[in-house]
């Protein structure tokens, strides 16, 4: 950990991507280039990224350790700073304190099929674990995504997407709550609730599923992954809590004894069941 | 230790003397509540009462400023503009004199968190180093004391340098830590003689007075086999008011937030007291509050102190027992109470 954990490094955004209405992509790169050089990160760590004058938010760093040429960042509209952050343009300054939290654990995975379902911006953390292994590719086994919103147009990294479903070696299943006229012509495009669709894609249960959307989704994803047979020390997820520090002090985080900012945002859902019931 | 004495003259005179070059807090009446407060012309230091706040201040400020910045425009491209920021450590030596053990012994629960193998603080750590604690040991006890309980005691030494015990005429005084010793070198104190046979019977008749200690080591288990039971941290949280006067006085709470103040394109980031009983605390952007009822939001305050911490920190309550978030509470709230209850209704649930 660096010497003041609170301070940031300054960054300048190379490049915005706008993905949905309420979601933009933001890739970045330190100013200081051996600050940017010395960077590393695992899949599923998080920063806090600053507009002075308004304050700082935590995002997952949802590009992948095997592509250093920038860090990236998708932001939702929500509040105050999320806004702010949606202003800005290239060539602007952003302040980041990262990386931060725990990471999902790639070295267990090895050789394992890994089943991933992300739902909203809840695909972004899942984002930067999908690309790491496409990048070691053989080191994973199958690999398959079902990546569900709320309607075609809510559907973020469309240019990620359309590599995936060229690609022979992952498999893509889509879903949205609301389809429009031309939704459901391919083969990959299916509609309803992603619980749902989980169970009818049905697959194999003795690898890893990850899971990352809003709680709700969550939790119903996690019944269904039960009912599949995924093992519970296998699902993985990574939680969402109020933060402000993001680094185990201010206090803001907890379940139980564990903060989700040190001792996640990646939990493994046998964890979880070990935690008070306070999600 | 060696133990000398001070007389309650010279004490005003050691004061002043280390206000020279410490920014000294000292216990003063401030209409009608204790607090602690620069040393200064006119203040005279309150000692006959257990102070209102505790003394974290000193160190862990209600507000501070963690950074500066500054916005720059670029000239060639008005557009944009590059950001300057500044950390601000803080410098200054400071004195706290005239804090309760309990007090002091707060400090200790701040340091597992803030300065660790893990992490170290640079604010709280600078302040912390720069900060002495002059600790005055108790002579009478309130009803609202239990530090015997977690661990401390009216005359315990954790978090001072120096502990002053009250004597006829004025103080004995005992290094605790080496530079609490330098302190002592001063010629303002005399050799103790037999004011320190009379200092070990003040602090021993305190103690008495205390009675026997109720043993909290089983708290962790107890709570969390009660962690769902609604109706019974409904019934503690019944008269809380969300008010967070317990935990912004407590000495042991550390609970912040971080925001910026904007003065036009410079500003600062600010650190600042929060408090875990307000309903803001843990709001999330889609809406849902893990804690949205007091009842959760005490279950956790209490649980913070008497479970996680001291599982995470070696059965180290985080609790200094000082009873100012009993005394304070406009509901009468008292944790004691609580961890007694939720101990014998854990024993109940699980003997059934
Ligand atoms: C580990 C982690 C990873 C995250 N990753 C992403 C990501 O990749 N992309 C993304 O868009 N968002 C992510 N978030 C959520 C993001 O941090 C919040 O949406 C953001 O902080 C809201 O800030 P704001 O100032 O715009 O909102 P505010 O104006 O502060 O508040 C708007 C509302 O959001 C709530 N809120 C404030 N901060 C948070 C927070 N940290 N979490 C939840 N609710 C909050 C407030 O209670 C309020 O109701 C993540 C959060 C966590 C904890
Ligand atoms: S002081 Fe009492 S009323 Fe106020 S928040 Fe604490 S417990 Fe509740
Ligand atoms: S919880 Fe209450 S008794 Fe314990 S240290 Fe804090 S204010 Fe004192
Ligand atoms: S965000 Fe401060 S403790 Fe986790």
């Amino acid at each position: 950990m660096k010497a003041n954990p609170v301070l940031p490094d300054m960054a300048t955004i190379m490049e915005v991507v706008e993905e949905t209405s309420n979601i933009k992509t933001f890739r970045v790169r330190f100013n200081d280039e051996n600050v940017m050089k010395n960077f590393t990160f695992e899949p599923g760590q998080v920063g806090q990224l600053s507009v002075f004058g308004i304050g700082e938010s935590t995002f997952v760093i949802n590009s992948s350790p095997t592509r250093m040429d920038y860090l990236q960042f998708s932001v939702m509209r929500v509040g105050e700073v999320t806004s702010r952050i949606h202003q800005l343009k290239v060539g602007d300054s952003v302040g980041v304190r990262a990386p931060l939290g725990n990471a999902f654990p790639t070295e267990e995975m090895k050789g394992q099929d890994v089943t991933f379902i992300g739902g909203g911006i809840g695909m972004a953390p899942l984002r930067t674990l999908l690309v790491y292994m496409l990048d070691n590719r053989d080191d994973y086994g199958k690999i398959t995504l079902l990546y569900g919103a709320r309607s075609p147009q809510d559907l973020s990294y469309q240019e990620d997407i359309a590599e995936w479903i060229e690609r022979d070696d992952i498999d893509v299943v889509l879903t949205v709550d609301n389809p429009d006229e031309e939704w459901g012509k391919k083969p990959y495009e299916k509609a309803g609730l992603i619980p749902n669709v989980l169970k009818e894609i049905n697959p194999d249960n003795k690898g890893y599923a990850v899971t990352c959307g809003p709680p709700i989704m969550i939790k119903f994803t996690l019944m269904a992954l039960n009912e599949l047979g995924f093992k519970d020390d296998k699902i993985l997820t990574t939680l969402e809590k109020r933060m402000k520090c993001g680094v185990g002090l201010c206090g803001r985080c907890n379940i139980g004894d564990k903060y989700v900012c040190v001792d996640g945002p990646v939990f493994k859902y046998s964890e979880l069941q070990e935690l008070p019931n306070e999600l | 230790m060696a133990c000398k004495f001070i007389s309650n003259e010279d004490i005003t005179l050691w004061l002043e003397a280390l206000a020279k070059d410490h920014v000294v807090f000292v216990p003063v009446d401030d209409c009608g509540s204790v607090t602690f407060r620069p040393l200064a012309e006119g203040r005279k230091p309150v000692l006959d009462r257990v102070p209102v706040r505790s003394p974290k201040e000193a160190v862990f400020p209600q507000n501070e400023t963690l950074l500066l910045y500054k916005y720059e425009k670029d000239l060639e491209d008005p557009e944009h503009s590059t950001v300057r920021i500044k950390e601000t450590l803080p410098k200054e030596r400071a004195v706290v004199f005239g804090t309760r053990p309990c007090g002091a012994r707060g400090m200790t629960v701040f340091d597992r968190v803030f300065d660790n193998e893990r992490i170290r603080d640079p604010y709280y750590a600078t302040r912390r180093e720069n900060t002495l604690f002059i600790t005055l040991a108790c002579n009478k006890v309130e009803s609202t004391c239990f530090c015997h309980e977690v661990g401390s005691g009216p005359a315990d030494t954790a978090g001072s340098d120096v502990l002053l015990t009250p004597v006829q005429g004025g103080y004995t005084a005992e290094a605790v830590t080496e530079r609490g010793g330098q302190m002592l070198e001063a010629s303002v104190f005399a050799d103790g003689g037999n004011k320190c046979a009379e200092a070990e019977e003040v602090k021993k008749a305190t103690r008495e007075m205390l009675g026997e200690a109720h043993d909290y080591s089983d708290a962790p288990e107890k709570l969390l086999a009660v962690f769902d039971d609604d109706e019974f941290w409904e019934e503690q949280a019944a008269g809380c008011i969300s008010c967070g006067a317990c935990t912004y006085l407590c000495p042991t709470c550390y609970c912040f937030n971080i925001t910026d103040e904007a003065t036009g394109t410079t500003g600062k980031r600010l650190r600042t007291w929060d408090t875990c009983m307000s309903f803001q605390y843990t709001l999330e952007g889609s809406g849902h509050n893990p804690r949205s009822t007091k009842a959760k939001r005490l279950k956790n305050r209490v649980n913070h102190k008497f479970s996680y911490y001291p599982d995470t920190y070696e059965k180290n309550i985080a609790c200094c027992g000082c009873g100012r978030c009993i005394k304070s509470c406009p509901a009468s709230v008292d944790i004691r109470a609580i961890v007694k209850a939720a101990q014998a209704r854990g024993a109940k649930k699980e003997s059934k």
